[in-house]
């Protein structure tokens, strides 16, 4: 995703390979040898829909007692073989949400001050400290959540959001440190580097002609911004997208934080699961077939969001870099 | 229309909010990093890394089974998983028309943006349901699964990279296809390639989603690939979920060791990627 540098002739997926024209003089040996090459890249590919396939082989018993009514019943009693995915909907779309609202600004506070205001020479070691959040394993954030962020929430911000604006729904209950809100902070941690990285391609893409066009008009530097934000502005919603795609995918640190239960609550405070986290949590300990598929069925509803997700996303940032192959050469 | 001053006052004040939002963000990855090695080194010695871990109650031991699971882990998924991506790239590289080829990085670029746990559940349904057991080949061909689309992808870049002239210089001399592919293009692009493959490992050294169910864990030392074997993220996570204080401190000290292997494979790679720009 962000390590797409280089010439970009056709767009982010077409581009016409060099050897392509050779299809009717190739020797044997030769042809043998492109074959080869094809059945790696139909391996790489074809995982994705055994992936699919697969999963949805491995869901007839839930299919069939649930329907389509999995995804809208809330209910998740294993001991009565009674599943419903809502919950762990709800949990995966409010985390992630959390986690958006407040890496977005951020990130793109960050891409604005690489591309608009620091000097190369600076804005070159920022951005690869940035990347380097993105290479901590998921775990090593769970873990540090945890011991350091969950205590500390609990210990000084939440009383103090608690104390403020007690009287709302979302912020009522008993804040322990571990549920949605605390799960969401910790996303937004992880989705910075990525919406850091596409906001800044995006940007340095944008006609260096425009903010003088701008500046030469008299406008500030944040007036300048403000016209190549707008003009970019299908590019970083890609990159925002992405970012959901991420955090909505994101197991391990939330399953440590969130609280694992399956219970749709008002309050940010309260406990919730996702469903990366329900299938990180339960799938070793399922031990009827019918429990196994619910969670194997909770995945590929995942699946279908993130592909949703993606497919969205790539178009987008595609739509923002296109014919701009240079500019992304950072 | 507000006044010059106002505006000013507003352009300068974004300016340094923008400011604000990058030193917040180097603050954070500095109070992770800096919390790790503080907490992580007081545990961290040469025994810590050459015992397995002792029963609960005695004192002492280490990770010796994850580093050594973790390692065989990313070996099988390495080799599994390298020359898939790389000879998948070469053909998306340098063989595959335009519609075609975009189809097939469609579909892989599909795979890296799957979550992992996905494809823990994938690995799950074929290989441990089939065969009664969790082994460390299933949790190789999990990464290996999550390895290949980034591998493919970056050397199907770097090939891209590698200019015309050169294929057409070998070929004229009258090397077969396989030749050029092989042994001037993919040698020309090497140096690009071994770098991605390296991010690709510190990706997978990260990994702990799709290990749960199957290469799971193990408390010593075991380089059967068909049974089950243990990895440091595992160890990590089953650590960070004990009430035991003594396990703790050894997933600090654990986490110290991953993550000082994965960014000194990054800032290994930044730094080769500067030198050969330069």
């Amino acid at each position: 995703m962000t390590t797409k540098r280089g010439p970009r002739r056709e767009g982010a997926f077409g581009f016409a390979a060099p050897l392509n024209a050779l299809r009717g003089s190739l020797s044997p040996l030769d042809w043998l040898f492109k074959l080869a090459t094809l059945l790696f890249a139909l391996a790489i590919a074809g995982t994705v829909v055994a992936i699919t396939l697969q999963m949805v082989m491995n869901t007839p018993l839930t299919f069939e007692k649930f329907g389509w009514s999995f995804v809208t019943r809330s209910v998740w009693n294993p001991v009565r073989d009674d599943f419903g995915a809502l919950p762990f909907i709800y949990g995966t779309v409010v985390s992630s949400v959390i986690g958006l609202l407040i890496a977005v600004p951020v990130s793109v506070g960050v891409a604005i001050f690489l591309v608009e205001t620091a000097p190369r020479k600076l804005a070159d070691p920022i951005s690869f400290v940035v990347q380097l959040l993105a290479a901590i394993p998921s775990v090593v954030y769970g873990l540090w959540a945890i011991f350091v962020l969950a205590p500390l929430l609990r210990r000084h911000i939440y009383p103090a959001i608690q104390s403020k604006l007690g009287y709302l729904p979302l912020f009522q209950g008993n804040p322990n440190g571990l549920g949605l809100l605390t799960a969401g902070i910790i996303l937004s941690i992880m989705v910075v580097p990525i919406i850091t990285a596409v906001t800044t391609d995006v940007m340095r893409a944008a006609p260096q002609s425009q903010r003088e066009a701008a500046l030469a008009l008299g406008a500030t530097k944040w007036e300048a911004t403000i016209i190549v934000l707008q003009n970019a502005r299908s590019g970083i919603t890609g990159a925002v997208i992405l970012g959901l795609g991420r955090a909505i995918g994101e197991t391990m640190a939330v399953t440590m934080v969130i609280g694992n239960r399956p219970e749709i609550s008002a309050s940010l405070f309260d406990p919730s699961f996702t469903i990366a986290s329900a299938i990180a949590n339960e799938f070793s300990e399922a031990t009827t077939e019918i429990y196994k598929q619910a969670l194997v069925e909770l995945g590929l509803i995942l699946f279908v969001i993130t592909f949703a997700i993606n497919v969205a996303a790539r178009l987008l940032v595609w739509a923002a870099t296109r014919g701009q192959g240079k500019a992304a050469d950072a | 229309m507000h006044s010059n001053r106002f505006r000013k006052t507003i352009s300068a004040c974004v300016t340094l909010l923008t400011g604000v939002s990058a030193a917040v963000v180097i603050a954070v990855l500095i109070a992770i990093l800096g919390y790790i090695a503080v907490t992580g080194i007081s545990r961290l010695n040469l025994e810590f890394l050459i015992n397995d871990p002792k029963p609960i109650g005695e004192s002492g031991g280490g990770i010796a089974n994850a580093i050594v699971g973790s390692f065989i882990l990313i070996g099988v998924a390495s080799v599994i998983g390298m020359p898939v991506g790389i000879m998948g790239g070469l053909y998306l590289a340098e063989f595959a028309s335009s519609r075609f080829g975009m189809v097939l990085r469609f579909l892989i670029d599909t795979l890296t943006g799957m979550p992992s746990i996905i494809v823990g559940v994938f690995v799950w349904t074929i290989m441990v349901k089939p065969s009664g057991h969790f082994s460390a080949l299933s949790g190789g061909v999990s990464l290996a699964i999550i390895m290949t689309p980034i591998v493919a992808r970056t050397t199907e870049e770097m090939i891209r990279l590698v200019p015309h002239s050169m294929r057409e210089a070998a070929l004229a001399l009258g090397a077969p296809v396989w030749r050029v592919t092989l042994g001037v293009v993919l040698r020309a692009a090497a140096g690009g390639v071994a770098t991605g493959a390296m991010l690709a490992i510190a990706r997978i050294a990260g990994e702990t989603a799709p290990l749960l169910f199957t290469a799971l864990g193990r408390s010593y030392t075991s380089t059967n690939i068909s049974q089950p074997i243990a990895s440091l993220t595992y160890q990590i996570y089953y650590y960070a979920g004990s009430p035991y204080e003594e396990w703790r401190s050894m997933a600090w000290a654990a986490t110290l060791v991953l993550v000082g292997m994965i960014l000194m494979i990054n800032v290994t790679v930044k730094i080769l990627a500067r030198s050969r720009r330069s």
